[in-house]
């Protein structure tokens, strides 16, 4: 019993330690390689922190790589507002039937592609798109207008597009707190903004900061909303990694701003997770 | 508040209006999508033409139907070849895990489950690039030393595999562990009590328990990989899965094909989550 | 704390009605509970009693009908502003405070000052014997620690009333019994008007001062554990509070209160109808409590009793001092179930074992069997 022990223990680590060897731990450690290298001759390198300096040096990329941090922070603010109240209303007020459409109603924008996602707001937001025409016909404005490529059609897109990973932790966590918690609540005095401070949202924090992460990752980590919402200014980070691997060829500065990514995200996601007094293994099971 | 608690009418009219309209934001795009699928024009866009079935049936130029359009129908072959075996690691793989950690202690076992959920904290397009420059340097290195020349190395339809079985694996570990903490470890001590041996007691105890959640995991998977974007940009070759080959023609300006596209993939979605869910709930 | 007069009701409920679609919760009741009482409201699970409760509380609204505290209605008043607080089935202690917090809970929503509610607040866990834990998470607490803070945090705030809606019920049975105790020894220490909802009836008969019986929404009988037991006014009540041979059978003489009932085994016993004039020829329920039964081993002991038998003991119940023996009448007829007397000279008695029993007529309750509109209130 004992050595069977042994031996199942030994095949169910093989492909953990396959899985995060080879596809997580090494292909970042090689990037980080990649990115410290710079090339001095044909096929020749040295290692330097060259390609660090050029990001550090050029202000497009650093003004490019606060704004990605600083709009996804916003997105992933957005995202919250927006889909606590739906949350709480399919976990705490709606019942049965309803509860369970709505619930899936939810999941639904979910099931295709972001990129059909994102075809539909630019159907909506372009200059002779629906909203475009809705205007006029109201007669709020004399012509078309250019809705699509700027900030607040990027955000709204990227909202659009992570509002589930919000909205489904939000709700398992709202459920979970027994309507009686918030009747002892009211009967003890409480009103409902109180409630909503002390009650509700700590109970609902591991949901809000498991939600967060994903929703900061998904916006910081997206090429596609940016690129195809997005307007000429608001270039996004990724776009600049995408540019200098596939474009430009040049994979040591693109495996830095890879690597500039990464430790951002890690950064943002750990300062949430201090603040809230969260762990990973908690909010993310 | 909850229904025990009286509001102002108001107050809770405003709420459900508000609801409402949230609803309505999340149709919004996809009923566009899906209308001008049938628009007899050249653009996804107003005036409205008249209906027409061209855009999915249509066989001259230049309204050629979806079901006439010999690149997309391939990139469709290609997203499912692609979803479907990393949908089959992904459980495989996820289905060994949420055993492992669910059932035995070792050394280093928190370290390796933060690091099994690493995948959800690392932008997508950040995963891609690494995979593509630690498959590229093993691909160099493989063909300098040996003369070998590796193909599944090199951008294609085997990297974009590995590359989105990387963080879908963690998702289905998740569905696969929540269902397997719920398992009433005496049933299998009661089949090893009755006769069974530790592997016939898992076969025919836990893993029919197991069921619905490696059919729901397997369906997350294929749904995740088939809508793909980030991770697959970076790893695609010449055999782009239907997001791709869509967002190119997307980028040269977009006719109401790519919302019959767009309309098939929703209605194959939605078939694809309702089979797993009426088979959760029979379960 | 200021009380009212003795014997001024702090609750009114009048007519109090409660309707969901075609079901009714609660019937037309109405009651008023003194100010400084323990009332208990006992019920089977779903007969209305936690309807009435959260009618009480403000979670739901009365169909029709009034509830008063001290007098004054308080239908329009919402549940974060009546003066009354509850104590939940399953306390809803806030989890993500600390027991301190949770005390002070209600007293910060008056907006006290903060030095004035570590003091309270420090004050009530020493009056439930808790000194010091204020720190502590909930978790970290025992069962019945939870519910004294539980009820700490409603009395710190000085209600009018208070509802407690099952607290025991989660409860182990060794702690359930200690907690009664303390439970009445609180409401005694403070003064405070309790309603009290169970489906338990020791917990109403220890503690109670006052006992409502519910059934299918209305009011059986309202008295206290005394009158209940001994004077039952309908057979649920007879039947519900305390255990009772019961017997089905016709009425053939009736005489000034006193009843011949043959039964339907065809057993021929007396009982009293307590005013409720039963007439020869009316179908009966009758009621007998074990202990009402005095059991003897010669049969000329029992002679000044009417209902006097023999029968052979088919079961002994041996637990301690409400052992119990199961008798088959040698006449036939249903099994009987007698209290056996603790002054040990049934010690030996064994299966086989002939004795006579014997129960006076008046201790024997009977009911008209198609008595379902059952006495309400408004004869009180």
């Amino acid at each position: 019993m004992r050595a069977g022990n042994k031996l199942a223990l030994i095949l169910l680590l093989t492909p953990l330690l396959l899985w995060i060897g080879l596809l997580i731990i090494i292909p970042h450690i090689d990037m980080f390689l990649v990115s410290i290298r710079e090339r001095v001759g044909v096929g020749k390198y040295q290692i330097s922190l060259a390609n660090y300096w050029t990001f550090l040096g050029e202000p497009l990329y650093l003004v490019t790589f606060a704004r990605t941090a600083i709009m996804s922070v916003l997105a992933t603010v957005l995202t919250l507002i927006i889909g606590f109240p739906v949350a709480f209303f399919i976990a705490k007020i709606a019942k049965g039937r309803l509860q369970s459409s709505l619930f899936l109603l939810c999941l639904v924008p979910f099931w295709v592609s972001e990129l059909v996602r994102t075809f539909g707001w630019m159907i909506l937001l372009r200059e002779t798109g629906l909203i475009s025409n809705l205007l006029q016909w109201l007669g709020l404005v004399d012509g078309p207008v250019e809705l699509l490529y700027n900030d607040v059609a990027m955000i709204v897109g990227l909202v659009y597009t992570s509002m589930l990973f919000m909205v489904v932790p939000l709700v398992t966590t709202l459920e979970s707190l027994d309507d009686s918690i918030i009747e002892a609540g009211y009967d003890l005095g409480g009103s409902t903004v109180s409630i909503t401070r002390e009650i509700i949202i700590p109970h609902a924090m591991p949901g809000i900061v498991s939600g967060s992460i994903v929703v900061f990752m998904l916006s910081l980590g997206n090429y596609l909303t940016p690129t195809m919402l997005g307007g000429k200014d608001s270039l996004w980070f990724t776009e600049l990694i995408y540019s200098q691997f596939i474009v430009r060829f040049n994979w040591e500065l693109g495996a830095a701003f890879g690597f500039m990514l990464l430790i951002l995200s890690s950064a943002i996601i750990w300062l949430l997770l201090k603040l809230t007094g969260q762990t990973l293994e908690k909010t993310m099971t | 508040m909850i229904p025990s608690i009286r509001q102002p009418r108001a107050l809770s009219l405003a709420y459900r209006a508000y609801v409402t309209l949230f609803f309505v934001y999340l149709a919004l795009p996809l009923l566009v999508v899906s209308v001008f699928a049938f628009n007899d024009s050249l653009f996804p866009s107003l005036p409205w033409k008249g209906f027409t079935w061209a855009w999915f049936f249509g066989d001259q130029h230049p309204r050629i139907g979806v079901f006439h359009q010999e690149p997309i129908l391939r990139a469709l072959g290609n997203s499912g070849f692609i979803a479907f075996f990393v949908s089959l690691l992904s459980v495989a793989v996820g289905t060994s895990n949420a055993f492992l950690f669910n059932r035995y202690s070792f050394p280093l076992r928190n370290l390796l489950y933060v690091l099994m959920l690493m995948p959800l904290v690392i932008p997508g397009i950040v995963l891609g690039i690494s995979i593509l420059v630690f498959s590229s340097t093993m691909a160099n290195g493989l063909e300098d030393s040996f003369g070998w020349d590796i193909g599944g190395l090199r951008p294609g339809l085997m990297l974009v595999i590995l590359g989105q079985f990387s963080f879908i694996t963690t998702i289905v570990t998740l569905v696969v562990s929540a269902r397997l903490q719920k398992f009433d470890r005496s049933l299998e001590e009661a089949a090893l009590n009755l006769g069974a041996s530790p592997l016939t007691a898992i076969r025919t105890i836990t893993l029919p328990f197991l069921l619905p959640a490696l059919v729901g995991g397997f369906g997350v998977a294929f749904l995740m990989s088939f809508e793909n974007f980030n991770t697959t940009l970076m790893l695609v070759g010449s055999d782009a899965p239907l997001t791709i080959a869509m967002f190119d023609r997307l980028k040269e300006g977009s006719t109401p094909l790519l919302n019959a596209v767009s309309l098939l993939l929703m209605l194959g979605s939605s078939a694809l989550a309702l089979v797993m869910i009426s088979f959760q709930r029979k379960s | 704390m200021t009380r009212d007069t003795p014997g001024s009701a702090d609750l009114e409920c009048l007519a109090l009605c409660k309707q969901f679609d075609a079901f009714t919760a609660v019937d037309h009741v109405s009651f008023a509970v003194p100010s400084g009482s323990f009332f208990s409201i006992l019920g089977p699970s779903g007969c209305g009693k936690t309807t009435i409760m959260r009618m009480i509380a403000g979670f739901l609204e009365p169909s029709s009908g009034d509830i008063r505290i001290k007098s004054k209605s308080v239908l329009d008043v919402p549940p974060n502003k009546r003066p009354v607080n509850m104590v939940f089935q399953h306390l809803a202690l806030f989890p993500m405070m600390n027991i301190a917090d949770n005390i002070g809970y209600g007293l910060r929503r008056q907006g006290m000052a903060k030095p004035e509610i570590g003091r309270k607040v420090d004050e009530a866990l020493e009056r439930i014997g808790l000194p010091g834990i204020g720190k502590r998470k909930v978790d970290e607490l025992s069962g019945g620690q939870k519910q004294r803070v539980a009820i700490a945090r409603c009395l710190v705030l000085e209600p009018d009333v208070l509802l407690l809606d099952e607290p025991l019920g989660a409860l182990d049975l060794k702690l359930r019994e200690h907690m009664k105790v303390e439970l009445k020894a609180l409401q005694a220490a403070f003064g405070t008007t309790f309603v009290y909802i169970t489906h338990d009836q020791s917990e109403a008969l220890v503690m109670s001062d006052q006992i409502a019986v519910m059934n299918h929404g209305r009011f059986e009988q309202v008295g206290s554990g005394r009158e209940l037991y001994y004077r039952p006014e309908t057979a649920f009540v007879a039947g519900f509070v305390g255990d009772s041979n019961r017997w089905k059978g016709r009425v053939t003489r009736a005489e000034s209160g006193l009843l011949q009932i043959t039964t339907q085994a065809g057993l021929q016993v007396t009982g009293a109808d307590h005013g409720r004039g039963l007439a020869t020829g009316d179908q009966a329920e009758l009621f007998v409590r074990p202990e009402a039964i005095r059991i003897s081993r010669q049969a000329e002991d029992l002679s000044h009793l009417e209902n006097r038998m023999s029968g052979q003991v088919t079961t002994l119940l041996f637990n301690g001092a409400d052992s119990r023996a199961i008798l088959e009448p040698q006449t036939g007829g249903d099994p009987i179930e007698v209290a056996l007397p603790q002054s040990g000279e049934y010690a030996d008695l064994k299966r086989g074992d002939v004795l006579h029993f014997a129960w006076a007529g008046d201790q024997a309750n009977a009911f008209a069997v198609n008595d379902q509109a059952a006495p309400s209130l408004e004869a009180q």
